[in-house]
C-alpha cells in the first residue's frame, strides 16, 4: 500500500493484504487523525493486526497479556476517560471468555468501544473448536446497545472500521483469519452500517449472506444463472444488528424464498435474525438456514470446512436446487402483498 | 497530625450522618447490603469529604477524581454517601429499589449523578479502574482513580489480572482499597476461600501496601497521603473494618451481609449508631 493512497484500497492492496492486515492499516492511518483513538490487545497484536496500530502509535497501544477479562475492564475505563478505544483478540475470546465485561462494563454503560474481532467462524479451521467461533453473534446482538458488523471482504471491513468510529456507542465486529478473497472490486459502493447491499441482482429466490459467505453466494448466484437461467438475488447483510428489515421485506415479496449463509451456527445468528423478521411480519415465504448446524464443528482446512457444512458456493448451489422444486403456499392476503 | 482537629470533627459527624442514612435506606429499600455497606463507610467518607477533587455541581467535570465501587453490592451505602455530597437530594433515596427508580441494589452511571462507573458483577470494578489511571496518565492530567474492592471479590481472577496491569503500567495514580471486613456470602472468606497473606499477594503483583484499621480517619488519612506520593507504583490500603460496623446487633454477623429491618428494628439500628457517635 502506498502511503498517498490514504484511506482508499485499490485491487492492487487487497490482492496483497488480507482483511485483517488492511484492518491493521486502516486503524493506524484514523489514528493519526484522531488522537482520541487508542488499541489494546491481549497477547495477540501480531495476529489480529492490531499491532499495526501500535508500530505507529506506540503511546497509544496497551499489550495487557494474555488476559481478556482485563482487556475489556480497561477498555471501558479508557472509554470512560473520553478515548474511543479499539479493541482486538480472537471472536472466541472476546465474546465468550470476557462476554460478561462486554456486556455489563461496555454495553450496558453504553461506551464507546470497538471490538474488532477475528478468527471467526471457522476460519481457524485447524485450531479445532477451542478457537472456532459459532456463537459470537447469537450471544453479541442479544446485548443492548450493540451494535453487530460482520464485513464480507477486504474492502468491507476498511469501510467498517472507519464508519464505527463516528458511530455512537459499542460495536462489535468479526472478521476472520485474513485468507478471505475479495468480493467487491473497490470501496466506493456506499458502505451504511444498517444498510444491507444487493449483490447480485433476481428474482427467483434470495440469499442473504454476510462476511466470507457473500462472496460464496455471489460466485453461487453467478454459476446458476450462467448454467440454468436461474435469477438469485444476493444481499450482504453486513449489519446484523440493527438489521435492514426492509432488504428483508423486499425480498420476501419479491421471491417469496430466503436462504441464509453464514459462517455461524445457525442458531442465533444471521438465520435468526432473519427468521425472526419474517415471521414477525406474517409473510408467507420458504426459509432455509445455511450455517453450522447444532454441533461442534470438526477440525480441518477451513475451506474443507465450509464445503462440509455447505455454506461455501457449491452448498449454496445445492441450497437453491432443493428449495426451487418446492411450493409457496398462498396465504390469505397473497394478492395485497404481491 | 495529618488530619486537623476541626477535620476530624467534620469527617466523624458526616459518617454519623451517613450510617443514618444508610440504615434509613435500607429500610425504605425493603433490604439492602447494610453489612458491607456500613463496612466501607468510612472510606467512602474520607475519599468524598477530604481528599476527592470533585463537584458535586459539576458531575462531568473531566478534571475530576475519580471513584469505582468495585464492590458493587454496596451500592446501598454509597448513594447517601453521594447524596450527602450534594450530587441530589436525600429525599431521593427514599424511592430506592422501588420499580422505576434510579437507585438499586448496584448502582448505575447513567440514572445515579456523581458515579463514575456502573458495577455489580464482582471483579469488574479494578480492570475499570486501571482503564480510568492509565487514561489521565495518558493525557498528562493530574486527577486520580481511586477504587474500593470487597475481600470476598478477591477470590475472583479478572482482580488480579488488573492487579497486575496496574503494576505493569506503572500506574502511580491509582489507589485500591480493600474492604476487609472477612465476611462474604456463605461465611468467613478464610473458610469459603482463604485470601491471607493479602498483603504479601498484593505486594508481589508490584503494589505498595498499606495496612490500617478502616475506621480510623487518622490511619486513612496517612495512608492515603502517603499513596499520593507515589509516583509510578500503585498502593492499595488494606481497610480493616467490622461488617455492619456501627449497629451493635449487625457488627461481626456475616447473616447480615444483607438484610431487611422493620421499623423497631431500624429505630434500634440507628440508636446504635447515635451511641456511637455519643449522640445518644
Amino acid at each position: 500500500m502506498s502511503e498517498e493512497s490514504g484511506l482508499t484500497y485499490s485491487v492492487y492492496d487487497t490482492d496483497h493484504m488480507t482483511p485483517t492486515e488492511i484492518y491493521g492499516h486502516v486503524l493506524a492511518k484514523l489514528g493519526e487523525e484522531r488522537k482520541e483513538i487508542v488499541a489494546l490487545t491481549a497477547d495477540l497484536a501480531k495476529s489480529t493486526k492490531i499491532g499495526k496500530f501500535g508500530d505507529k502509535h506506540p503511546e497509544r497501544f496497551f499489550n495487557v497479556g494474555i488476559a481478556e477479562q482485563n482487556l475489556m475492564g480497561i477498555a471501558s475505563g479508557l472509554a470512560l476517560a473520553g478515548f474511543i478505544p479499539f479493541v482486538s483478540t480472537f471472536a472466541v475470546f472476546a465474546a465468550l471468555r470476557a462476554g460478561e465485561q462486554v456486556r455489563t462494563d461496555i454495553c450496558y454503560q453504553n461506551l464507546n468501544c470497538k471490538i474488532i474481532a477475528t478468527h471467526s467462524g471457522l476460519s481457524f479451521g485447524t485450531a479445532g473448536t477451542t478457537h472456532h467461533c459459532t456463537e459470537d453473534l447469537a450471544v453479541m446482538r442479544s446485548f443492548a446497545n450493540m451494535t453487530v458488523i460482520v464485513p464480507a471482504d477486504g474492502f468491507e471491513t476498511a469501510n467498517a472500521v472507519r464508519a464505527c468510529v463516528d458511530h455512537p456507542g459499542p460495536v462489535y465486529m468479526r472478521i476472520g483469519r485474513g485468507f478471505e478473497q475479495t468480493v467487491y472490486e473497490n470501496e466506493n459502493y456506499g458502505f451504511q452500517i444498517g444498510k444491507a447491499v444487493k449483490m447480485h441482482e433476481g428474482s427467483d429466490i434470495t440469499v442473504i449472506a454476510c462476511g466470507p459467505c457473500v462472496l460464496q453466494a455471489v460466485e453461487a448466484a453467478r454459476t446458476i444463472k450462467e448454467s440454468q437461467g436461474i435469477e438469485v438475488r444476493v444481499i450482504n447483510m453486513h449489519t446484523i444488528k440493527p438489521l435492514d428489515r426492509e432488504a428483508i421485506i423486499e425480498a420476501v415479496n419479491d421471491t417469496r424464498k430466503i436462504i441464509t449463509v453464514e459462517n455461524h451456527s445457525i442458531i442465533g445468528g444471521l438465520g435468526s435474525a432473519v427468521a425472526e423478521v419474517i415471521t414477525e411480519e406474517g409473510k408467507s415465504c420458504r426459509l432455509k438456514r445455511l450455517g453450522i448446524p447444532d454441533i461442534f464443528a470438526i477440525v480441518g482446512q477451513t475451506d474443507d470446512l465450509y464445503n462440509l457444512y455447505k455454506i461455501d458456493a457449491e452448498g449454496i448451489i445445492e441450497a437453491i436446487g432443493e428449495m426451487l422444486g418446492k411450493e409457496v403456499e398462498e396465504d390469505d392476503d397473497w394478492e395485497d402483498e404481491v | 497530625m495529618v488530619l486537623t482537629d476541626k477535620e476530624l470533627k467534620y469527617l466523624t459527624e458526616t459518617a454519623w450522618k451517613i450510617r443514618r442514612s444508610i440504615v434509613q435506606t435500607t429500610y425504605w429499600a425493603g433490604g439492602g447490603h447494610i453489612g458491607g455497606g456500613l463496612s466501607q463507610t468510612d472510606i467512602l467518607v474520607i475519599l468524598y469529604f477530604h481528599f476527592m477533587n470533585i463537584d458535586p455541581k459539576n458531575p462531568g467535570w473531566e478534571e475530576r477524581d475519580r471513584l469505582v465501587l468495585s464492590k458493587g453490592h454496596g451500592g446501598v451505602g454509597y448513594a447517601p454517601v453521594l447524596a450527602e455530597k450534594g450530587y441530589f437530594s436525600g429525599e431521593l433515596l427514599k424511592e430506592f429499589n422501588h420499580t422505576g427508580s434510579p437507585f438499586g441494589m448496584h448502582l448505575d452511571r447513567l440514572k445515579v449523578k456523581g458515579l463514575d462507573a456502573s458495577t455489580g458483577s464482582l471483579g469488574h470494578g479494578l480492570p475499570i479502574a486501571v482503564g480510568l489511571a492509565m487514561g489521565a496518565k495518558l493525557q498528562k492530567r493530574p486527577w486520580r482513580t481511586y477504587c474500593i474492592m470487597g475481600d470476598g471479590e478477591l477470590a475472583e481472577g479478572s482482580i488480579w489480572e488488573g492487579a497486575m496491569a496496574a503494576s505493569h503500567f506503572k500506574l502511580g495514580n491509582l489507589i485500591g482499597f480493600i474492604d476487609r471486613n472477612r465476611h462474604c456470602i456463605d461465611g468467613c472468606t478464610e473458610e469459603v476461600m482463604a485470601l491471607e497473606p493479602i498483603s504479601d499477594k498484593w505486594a508481589s503483583f508490584g503494589w505498595t501496601v498499606l495496612e490500617v484499621d478502616g475506621h480510623d480517619f487518622l490511619q486513612l488519612a496517612e495512608a492515603i497521603e502517603k499513596a499520593h506520593l507515589s509516583l509510578d507504583k500503585p498502593t492499595v490500603v488494606i481497610c480493616h473494618t467490622v461488617k455492619g460496623k456501627g449497629v451493635d446487633y449487625m457488627e461481626g454477623k456475616p447473616e447480615w451481609h444483607y438484610g431487611g429491618l422493620d421499623t423497631k428494628m431500624a429505630e434500634e439500628a440507628l440508636l446504635s449508631v447515635d451511641r456511637l457517635y455519643g449522640k445518644a
